[in-house]
């Protein structure tokens, strides 16, 4: 696609009036475990629209897994949403009966995970895996079923799907073990798909293989994506719009070009300077002092002060999220560009 | 008799096979009867030189599979090498005695991807750091505690954390316990095998700068082992690619993000995620590394090459030099 195209699709996504598929409002999601309670999640908002792709981002133990979690009703005890609302084309999820839910899971909503074993069972063939799971939404024969099946594995870029249908998983590389995951969540051309980081444990050749897939699939069906992944690299190619997470918070939130380019949150910039391609080669890397607090015993205020260079006593309280500028969000009371410094 | 040129570490022709072909007459008669089946055998590492000067920082490059961590291994001296000869200090390291051997161990030392596996979790740390260093004498008894905390303090942790275990530790804090054991025996040479990969960015970062400080302080030498080509182009001075098994190009980082040769490399630095890149549409290389079971015969990358010709399906292209000090295995450069 030329530069212009892509502009002008971009554009037609954009419009204002659309209702987003997925909008989550203040979010919350603890675990009540023996040592206390953890709040995992803590007043989370996003949307993503129709034909959109929101880059989810955070180190570890920020929180992202655990919002895809969420919006999917897939928080096991001790864990609970303990506020907010999960609102996917209008109705809440949080608010919805199992069965209720269960309707939508891996129909309307699917989800694909970082380690394709969890959504694969080891002892059936992929085609018994993949028949069950058309047939779990849908009234059809095995044999459309099945027709079906393949027919997604092909539009996964899966060679000789008729073989791979036959094959076990364990006799499939990782790459095409994470394709066949993908293409179930596929089955039924889903509203939304929550990807938590399936791209992580793959190779880069593989990687670029998927994420060109994914892309294509989600311009073309107007798919809603969220990709929770650690990588910023893998979000500034492929995103429309990112959220970046810390401890629970969304700390800046807007679109990818608003967010990466400049980025107002001084954790943002941080991560973006500690990128070996964004500093000197030879030279000490930009690094964030310390690390992520304990969510057992998290301070009160800003979760990044201890850690910030620009704190000062206004921190010790818990900064508003506002608007910085049209469609970008931040959690600070020194936002700023990183050379006001 | 130690000269300026003579390479830290040396490997020459080094090959690596898992699994043996039948060597006696009586298993080959049991394998004609069908008694027994042929046991499959990998080519982990296919004759390959690598020469490591002192106070360099190579990084070997490679998909999952390629061998990389293998001749990492062999490098360190944790696998023995079957064919071909591994050098250190010019001095093949077959032909030392004993005691000699025990002194080599020393200079290469290893990082490990996964902090948490490679640390005993029934140990303290003061004894996973120090224990090397009390059984090869570089310390005593009465000189344990102030050595096992000159080493923590320099791998960035506190000495006060002496008594704790591996699990009240985070990741990030971890690995620099794995620097700490590496570094209290005083190596020449850190082999470090994905050493940051499971790390979240800040904490690479302070990693990577730990790294790069040790290197000016000590001297050291790293082989830097990572699939990771950020952190390489920021951290080393040469690059080593391979494949299946094989070295396919070999250059000074600037030469090789600037000019690669070998249209593996290109593909692979085609494909990276780049932070600066807005919105791109992503052009994979077809098809995945094929298995070390059974490589394709010729040039190993022949299957995925959009240049792919007769020749590449039949011969093994020779590693041979493009411009100075970069070389490339691949027949396209005889064309032009």
């Amino acid at each position: 696609m030329s530069l212009p195209e892509r502009n002008a699709a971009a554009m037609s996504t954009q419009a204002p009036t659309q209702t987003p598929t997925l909008e989550v409002r203040n979010l919350c999601t603890s675990f009540y475990t023996r040592a206390g309670v953890l709040p995992a999640v803590r007043d989370v908002s996003l949307r993503v629209a129709p034909g959109r792709i929101l880059g989810l981002v955070g180190e570890s133990g920020s929180g992202k897994s655990v919002t895809g979690f969420s919006i999917l009703g897939l928080v096991d005890a001790p864990g609970r949403i303990s506020g907010g609302q999960v609102l996917f084309k209008g109705r809440d999820l949080t608010q919805l009966s199992a069965a209720g839910l269960r309707e939508l899971q891996g129909n309307r909503i699917a989800m694909i995970f970082q380690d394709p074993m969890m959504t694969l069972n080891p002892v059936l063939r992929v085609d018994t895996q993949m028949i069950e799971a058309v047939r779990a939404h849908r009234t059809v024969s095995k044999r459309e079923a099945r027709a079906h099946a393949g027919r997604t594995l092909a539009l996964m870029g899966i060679p000789s799907p008729e073989e791979r249908l036959r094959a076990y998983p364990h006799q499939l590389s990782g790459g095409m073990r994470q394709r066949v995951a993908i293409a179930i969540a596929l089955l039924h051309a889903p509203d939304l798909i929550i990807a938590d980081e399936p791209t992580t444990a793959l190779d880069v050749t593989i990687q670029a293989q998927i994420l060109s897939e994914v892309q294509k699939l989600v311009r073309e069906q107007g798919t809603s994506l969220i990709w929770i992944t650690h990588d910023l690299s893998v979000v500034a190619g492929l995103a429309d719009d990112v959220a970046v997470m810390y401890a629970g918070r969304i700390v800046e939130q807007g679109s990818v070009a608003d967010v990466l380019d400049r980025p107002q949150h001084p954790y943002t910039q941080g991560l973006i300077d500690s990128l070996p391609s964004r500093n000197k080669r030879g030279q000490r890397l930009r690094q964030i002092p310390g690390m992520a607090p304990d969510l057992l015993s998290m301070p009160t205020g800003c979760a990044f002060a201890a850690r910030c260079s620009r704190a000062t006593s206004v921190c010790a309280q818990e900064p508003p999220e506002r608007e910085i500028a049209p469609g970008q969000t931040v959690r600070c009371f020194h936002p700023g560009a990183a050379d006001a410094q | 008799m130690r000269s300026e040129s003579t390479p830290l570490i040396e490997l020459r022709q080094v090959s690596k096979t898992f699994g043996k072909a039948a060597d006696s007459s009586v298993q080959r008669l049991l394998q004609r009867l069908h008694v027994t089946r042929p046991r499959p055998v990998t080519h982990a590492v296919d004759k390959v030189d690598l020469r490591i000067q002192r106070g360099e920082v190579v990084g070997l490059v490679g998909e999952s599979g390629c061998g990389k961590s293998t001749l990492g291994r062999m490098v360190a001296g944790l696998l023995p090498v079957s064919s071909g000869t591994a050098l250190v200090d010019g001095q093949p390291r077959d032909s030392l005695t004993p005691e000699e051997r025990h002194a080599m161990r020393l200079k290469v030392q290893m990082i490990f991807q996964d902090p948490s596996s490679s640390l005993n979790p029934r140990l303290r740390v003061d004894r996973i750091v120090g224990e090397g260093a009390l059984l090869h004498g570089l310390t005593d008894k009465h000189g344990f505690d102030d050595y096992v905390s000159a080493q923590l303090q320099r791998a960035g942790l506190s000495p006060q954390l002496r008594q704790r275990y591996p699990h009240q530790f985070s990741g990030g804090q971890r690995q620099r316990i794995g620097i700490a054991r590496a570094l209290a025996v005083q190596p020449e040479l850190l082999v470090c095998d994905e050493s940051v990969a499971a790390l979240d960015v800040s904490i690479q970062a302070q990693i990577l700068n730990l790294f790069m400080d040790l290197r000016d302080e000590l001297g050291l030498t790293y082989l830097f082992i990572s699939h990771d080509l950020g952190v390489v182009e920021h951290l080393c001075d040469r690059v080593v690619v391979m494949y299946l098994g094989r070295v396919v190009e070999s250059a000074s980082v600037d030469d090789l993000f600037a000019r690669a040769n070998h249209p593996y490399t290109q593909a692979l630095l085609a494909q990276i995620p780049r932070f600066d890149v807005r919105s791109t549409r992503y052009d994979a290389i077809q098809g995945e590394i094929p298995s070390p079971l059974n490589p394709p015969a010729g040039c190993h990358f022949h299957p995925r090459c959009p240049h792919a010709t007769a020749r590449c399906r039949e011969e093994v292209p020779a590693l041979r030099e493009v411009s100075p000090n970069h070389l490339s295995a691949c027949h396209l450069n005889d064309l032009s």
